[in-house]
């Protein structure tokens, strides 16, 4: 391909009417329903519903992913399907499924009330056609969120969790917004889906999938996006308290520790200290409630030592 | 909006030092690029890594390149220069330089009030007046050359070196450090005064790299600064902050590998058919048996001896090589390691215990047990005594894995003892962190040794030791 063909075809692609209208206002939105994001995260959100393209967002354990995509559904007020991954997850538990049961009882009940008497042959076409019909399809999230007649969010929770294998499920429903059922047909969406993906960078994902997607990393945020995280999340929180609150948990997450604090944990210390009361933070204090910050034995030690030496 | 010929332009630098930037990702950059409302270089610097950049570990590279291409062209300066132009620029606090033609008067300081200048930016947080001091200081100190192919890190150094940065640190520590402020707020303020030192150190970087690209041109400079991804630096002569790097990356693909190695033994469906579950199971369709259950497998683990080469040249190298073994060690029923230099210990039970193993394998290097004479490797003698004290003790499930650069002082080879130990081990591989067109330069006797190991590995960066461990079973 050329050049000059590529810019055409990209030109093509990016001339769409936007839902979420600019990543200004995308930004205001995560803001009103509780979610601070910074101006990449913004754009990169706007991005994929303006390109229709799927969003891998990866990074470590609680920092936001799953909870960004659930703002987006709330700010857009978009039903929010959600995929849980987990290894041996197959299709048909993420895409769709036959209801053999009832696929059997129909069999059964054509038995039972003496279609029989028809000839052999038409009889079992007929029944063919009927059990692989929609009634007998049961549309799991994957399907549901192709299916859905009003637009919705997907969010496809720690892909990383899938089988290399199973991976590959995921190809056609992402770049095509479409799933094929042998029997039925192609199912194509009349509404593109905004799909998040969400992954703990536990293994390598496949290329074909990364190419698919627009790639959000979200990294523990900076000190000051923290302190405004931390205002909003606990309401009547000190301006002086949040900001040695974040400040503590910036420097803890500079040590070589097991297992660094994330967002969800620095809420957890801020409400903490809050509800004892606390109006600043002395070493003491903060060596007390580590364990809040950290799940290591080994961790907490570390950091209790490296407290004491700052004084 | 960017030209199109640097947009491709970037992209062919990318694509050189080795991010996979497929077609289709390019198309969807260029999308990306006409679909955003391009207002400044953040917007564009978002849409540009969504599409083109796949793994953070890369972005980092993506960054230095995305500046030398996109870098703003002097944005401050000229703010400053041109007294009309900038009544944000002089909203400024410092009284050395309000009002209008402030760059005149940066450029009229000596070099003391200079650093003075830039003390008092700093502690005020004017990043304004941050940008124009450091400019000077490059226009200065730095001794830019036009039209030299360098990549701008002696002239760092020297700007660096003359501005002191260490006295800058202490300088901001000490002012705002009253006594009666409480012990916390003083250790958190003087991380935060160091986390600003170390922009300035970034601006002074970006100050210089913007002069190489008006002097050379943006493709010019990024062929002579090609920044590695991390997993391609040389272990041997990498940064300090580069062995940072790796060593968290070691951790992550620690894990991944670990991940893989699991998959890879429980997905053979070679295993027997298991009846009663597939039985069992098949009730609830009515008795037809729709989903066969097979037998888990039995899982083979070898057993791992690793025997490090800890000598001052290779240490790095160990380092990170028993980090990795140590966190994808529940894949193996054993790894025990040993360490040498001209003697040699097992280490296995030390490094169990430490929670930073590079630090350890450092401690480990000095240590009596590892350094019988002069702590020059002697590779000869550390096997012979190998043989002697362990060499029972290995089985014919168990992998040994030698790391060193099997440059022995030319001492005696006494290769002889590889041959025994390869006769009894399962497997016996050799990794060299050496380039393979150095091996048997020198002092180097690898290829004597070579002779009775399965495979000689060259290993020099992370890249090479990840395809090894998934080679491995």
């Amino acid at each position: 391909m050329t050049d000059q063909q590529a810019w055409e075809g990209a030109a093509a692609r990016a001339v769409r009417p936007s839902r979420l209208g600019s990543p200004e206002r995308t930004a205001q939105g995560l803001r009103e329903v509780g979610y601070l994001p910074d101006q990449h995260i913004a754009s990169v959100v706007y991005l994929g519903e303006q390109l229709a393209k799927p969003v891998l967002i990866e990074g470590p354990a609680g920092t936001g992913k799953t909870e960004l995509a659930k703002s987006v559904a709330l700010m857009s007020g978009m039903r929010l399907i959600r995929l849980q991954c987990y290894e041996g997850l197959d299709e048909g538990k993420a895409l769709y499924e036959w209801n053999y049961r009832k696929q059997l009882l129909r069999i059964q009940a054509g038995q039972a009330s003496g279609e029989r008497e028809s000839d052999e042959a038409a009889f079992w076409s007929d029944i063919e056609s009927d059990i692989f019909s929609e009634e007998f399809l049961l549309s799991r999230p994957l399907l549901a969120a192709i299916r859905s007649p009003e637009p919705v969010v997907l969010l496809i929770d720690e892909v990383d969790r899938l089988d290399v294998e199973t991976e590959a499920l995921l190809l056609e429903v992402l770049s095509d917004y479409q799933v094929s059922i042998p029997e039925l047909g192609t199912v194509t969406a009349t509404q593109t889906p905004l799909v998040f993906l969400t992954s703990n960078n536990s293994r390598d994902l496949s290329e074909a999938l990364k190419r698919r997607c627009l790639y959000l990393y979200l990294d523990y945020p900076s000190a000051e996006r923290e302190q405004e995280i931390v205002r909003s999340r606990v309401p009547g929180i000190g301006e002086r308290l949040a900001e040695q609150v974040s400040g503590l948990v910036r420097s803890l997450r500079a040590m070589d520790l097991k297992k660094r604090p994330s967002v969800s944990e620095t809420l957890d210390l801020a409400s903490t200290l809050y509800l004892l009361g606390a109006e600043e933070v002395t070493p003491k204090l903060a060596a007390d409630t580590l364990h809040v910050l950290l799940k290591y034995q080994s961790d907490i030690e570390k950091a209790a030592a490296e407290l004491v030496a700052k004084r | 909006m960017a030209g199109r010929s640097t947009l491709a332009a970037f992209v062919a630098e990318l694509r050189t030092i080795g991010l996979p930037v497929s077609v289709s990702e390019n198309v969807d950059a260029m999308a990306a690029v006409l679909a955003m409302p391009i207002a400044d270089r953040a917007t564009l610097k978002s849409a540009l890594a969504a599409t083109l950049v796949k793994s953070a570990d890369h972005y980092h590279a993506f960054e230095v390149i995305f500046d030398l291409f996109f870098g703003d062209s002097r944005v401050g300066i000229s703010e400053l220069t041109d007294p009309a132009a900038g009544p944000a620029a002089a909203d400024g606090v410092t009284a050395a330089a309000n009002g209008a033609g402030r760059a005149g008067i940066v450029a009229a300081l000596s070099d003391a009030d200079l650093s003075d200048l830039l003390f008092q930016a700093a502690l005020a947080g004017d990043q304004v007046l941050i940008r124009a001091a450091v400019a000077e200081a490059v226009s200065r100190y730095a001794g830019v050359e036009p039209g030299r192919p360098v990549a701008g890190v002696y002239y760092l150094y020297r700007t660096l070196r003359r501005l002191d940065m260490d006295r800058l640190t202490a300088r901001l520590i000490a002012a705002d450090n009253p006594a009666d402020l409480p012990e916390m707020d003083r250790a958190l303020a003087a991380e935060r005064r160091r986390g600003q030192v170390a922009d300035i150190r970034t601006e002074a970087e970006a100050e210089i790299r913007r002069r190489l690209v008006a002097d050379r041109g943006a493709a010019a400079v990024a062929r002579t600064l090609r920044v590695p991804l991390p997993e391609d630096v040389d272990f041997l002569n990498a940064s300090a902050e580069q062995l940072a790097a790796i060593r968290q990356a070691v951790q992550l693909l620690g894990r991944k590998l670990a991940a893989r190695l699991v998959r890879k033994r429980r997905h053979h469906r070679r295993s027997a058919l298991d009846f009663r579950r597939t039985i069992r199971k098949s009730l609830g369709n009515g008795g037809v048996p729709a989903d066969l259950v097979f037998r888990k497998p039995h899982p083979s683990k070898p057993e791992i001896m690793l025997i490090a080469d800890v000598s001052s040249s290779v240490a790095a190298f160990a380092g990170f090589t028993l980090q990795l073994a140590s966190v994808i060690s529940s894949e193996f029923s054993r790894v025990r390691s040993f360490a040498f230099t001209d003697g040699i210990e097992e280490i296995t039970d030390d490094l169990g215990s430490a929670p930073d193993i590079t630090a350890a394998v450092r401690g480990i290097s000095s240590r009596p047990g590892v350094v019988r004479l002069d702590g020059h490797s002697d590779y000869g003698m550390v096997l012979e005594s190998f043989w002697e004290r362990w060499g029972p003790q290995i089985k014919s499930k168990t992998s040994v894995i030698i790391l060193g650069d099997g440059r022995s002082n030319y001492h005696a080879s006494r290769s002889y003892v590889l041959r025994a130990i390869r006769q009894r081990a399962r497997h016996l591989y050799w990794l060299n962190p050496e380039p393979a067109n150095t091996w048997d330069s020198g002092d180097s006797i690898i290829s004597e040794y070579g002779k009775f190991c399965d495979e000689v590995v060259e290993c020099r960066n992370l890249r090479q030791l990840k395809e090894f461990v998934e080679a491995l079973d």
